[in-house]
């Protein structure tokens, strides 16, 4: 307990403990308690109190869950509710692996580049002042594209490299480069890749700029006067304090990526390339590989990839908080 | 990487040692202004360019470039072509509303009660506000088609309804902002004190608490807006139409006309995070002060 509050919460718990004689059998004289002890301590009106609490955790369990709960529950159950494991091995099907395999793949491109772009970005800032004009804008901009992805992204990438897209026209007309002439490729798994690092490169600004603020002039300083160079404080001082921040956000870009679907809806309204479109088919039943509840299934295996990569987070998260 | 570990340079930076001098050179080390500026305009002009297609496209005409479209969108004749786009926003308006309501009615009181009452279920609350961000939309989706058909059965199928499904994916963000002011100013002993001096619970959370949580609350709200303004998936998926929906929708007879919206509501959220950095930026307080201790 600090010196200053000490007096405000033992006047707070003498009359606590007074009433709580009266009102609560069970009531615990309090034996000259310390500020921590008080607080924890159960209260007259506790129960109250608790009720208060009682709102929220309904909320959350009607709206979160729930449809957890139920998502993974239907694909372990048919169309009638009998327990089975068809939509589970269904997982196995080739089509579906495929399309993991696609998520997967763009889910890593885009987060290795996103956070390496990223972080140029980020180490760039470094270099101007960090009240100035540029500083905020770039805060501000990241801030509102990271939130971008979605139908509006798509609208902007179909205008720019789209089949009558400000690029596509450009470089036809201008250099006689066709950047279909392998075919259409926007609306397919490849034009994903550009909107995704979109979206994908402020996030980083927005989650690796904070790590930044780790590294000290003194430690350069302590560098240059141990006879290193600017370069060696870099390679083995700086890299090795960010890895951890590093490589925490990249996870963080994967998951984004691996469960961010409105752009592909938008981009691509038939295809099923990746499992957030492949879940969309299921759910708008059309049939998928002749199943019902393949839904719930797909949404398993999107769960357990989620919880590999938000473990591996939190584990570097806690590496990285060593610096903060 | 593996070659250093981080551990041998600590012993280096004694943390009384401060550096003495404090003007000369950045306080951080950085890259040479140079580099920096021209990584920074490149990526700067990469991420300009499909903002200026936008841009082109809306100017779009028959015969070269013009403000038809603009001109066409929100002019009273063609009112009734975009119908469906102001009904959109409507409903998402609503949304926003009902969810800001869930954020300051429901969650907020909820983070108080546990910093005043249970600070042993802090954890435990962080765990669950934040858990969200790791359970995509979609997945979400597809355990609450079942769910809203009960919805609809009960409460009508109108669009506010959805707006119980964002304020679970607004969640993390909202409990971010409400929970570093709630760090930042101490709660436990304002209400204490408020307390001894006979106020009463709820002239504690209203005359106390929430003036000095404003900032917080309010950069809650603006981020929760945010948000639900640019939700897409569970919208679409469960068949309700808002903002997003009513684009895609729009776009198929009128791409100008959706564009044109796009440009607008990118504007509009750049203003609304200009607005959280000005209210809030609840993170950038105490850091700053942190590096002029150690500068």
């Amino acid at each position: 307990m600090r010196p200053g509050p000490a007096p405000l919460a033992d006047a707070v718990t003498s009359t606590a403990g007074r009433r709580g004689a009266e009102g609560t059998p069970s009531g615990v004289p309090s034996p000259a308690p310390t500020g921590r002890h008080a607080r924890t301590r159960p209260r007259p009106g506790a129960l109250r109190a608790a009720a208060g609490l009682a709102p929220f955790a309904v909320y959350l369990l009607i709206f979160l869950a729930a449809p957890t709960v139920i998502a993974v529950a239907t694909g372990f159950t048919t169309a009638d509710g009998t327990p089975t494991m068809a939509n589970i091995t269904a997982l196995a099907d080739p089509v579906i692996i495929a399309t993991f395999t696609n998520s997967l793949w763009l889910s890593a491109l885009t987060a290795v580049l996103g956070a390496l772009i990223g972080a140029a970005v980020c180490l760039s800032l470094l270099a101007l002042p960090e009240d100035g004009a540029v500083r905020r804008s770039v805060d501000a901009a990241s801030g509102v594209l990271a939130q971008f992805g979605g139908v509006m992204l798509a609208f902007a990438f179909i205008a720019t490299i789209g089949i009558q897209g400000l690029i596509t026209v450009g470089l036809r007309d201008g250099f006689g480069i066709d950047i279909f002439a392998d075919g259409t490729w926007i609306y397919e798994l490849p034009g994903l890749i550009l909107p995704y690092l979109y979206f994908q490169v402020p996030l980083m600004v927005i989650t690796f700029m904070p790590a930044l603020g780790a590294l000290r002039q003194t430690w350069v300083e302590a560098v240059l006067t141990l006879g290193g160079t600017t370069g060696v404080f870099w390679r083995r001082v700086a890299l090795p304090v960010l890895a951890p921040s590093f490589l925490a956000s990249t996870l963080l870009l994967f998951a984004n990526a691996f469960s961010s679907y409105a752009t592909a809806a938008a981009l691509s309204s038939q295809g099923s390339a990746i499992v957030p479109l492949q879940i969309r088919a299921a759910l708008t039943s059309e049939t998928v590989l002749g199943r019902e509840n393949l839904a719930g299934a797909l949404a398993l295996g999107m769960l357990a990839v989620m919880a590999v990569v938000m473990s591996l987070y939190a584990l570097m998260q806690r590496r990285a908080s060593r610096w903060q | 990487m593996a070659v250093t570990s981080p551990a041998p340079v600590a012993p280096a930076v004694p943390s009384g040692a401060r550096p003495r001098r404090r003007t000369a050179g950045p306080s951080r080390p950085a890259p040479r202004t140079a580099t920096a500026v021209i990584t920074l305009s490149l990526i700067a002009a990469a991420f300009a360019i499909p903002l200026i297609s936008m841009l082109e496209f809306s100017l779009r005409t028959a015969d070269g470039h013009g403000l038809d479209h603009w001109i066409a969108l929100f002019s009273p004749e063609t009112a009734g072509r975009y119908s469906v786009i102001w009904t959109g926003l409507g409903n998402s308006l609503i949304l926003a509303l009902v969810t800001v309501a869930i954020v300051l009615l429901l969650l907020a009181p909820t983070m108080l009660l546990v910093t005043l009452r249970f600070p042993r279920l802090r954890r435990t609350m962080e765990l669950l506000c934040l858990l969200p961000l790791s359970l995509p939309a979609i997945v979400l989706v597809v355990g609450l088609v079942p769910i809203y058909l009960g919805i609809g059965r009960s409460l009508g199928t109108g669009a506010w309804t959805l707006a119980f499904a964002y304020g679970v994916t607004v969640i993390p963000y909202a409990y971010r902002a409400i929970q570093s002011n709630i760090d930042a100013v101490d709660v436990v002993t304002l209400s204490e004190a408020a307390r001894t001096l006979g106020a009463g619970w709820l002239s504690v959370v209203l005359r106390v608490l929430v003036p000095n949580l404003r900032r917080g609350l309010l950069a809650a709200c603006l981020i929760s807006v945010a948000v639900v303004l640019g939700e897409f998936t569970i919208a679409s998926l469960l068949n309700r139409s808002t903002l997003q929906t009513a684009l895609f929708v729009v776009n198929k007879q009128d791409p100008y006309a959706a564009v044109i919206l796009s440009l607008l509501s990118l504007a509009f959220a750049y203003v609304l995070l200009v607005l959280i950095g000005r209210v809030g930026g609840p993170r950038r307080g105490p850091r700053r002060r942190r590096d002029r201790a150690t500068s």
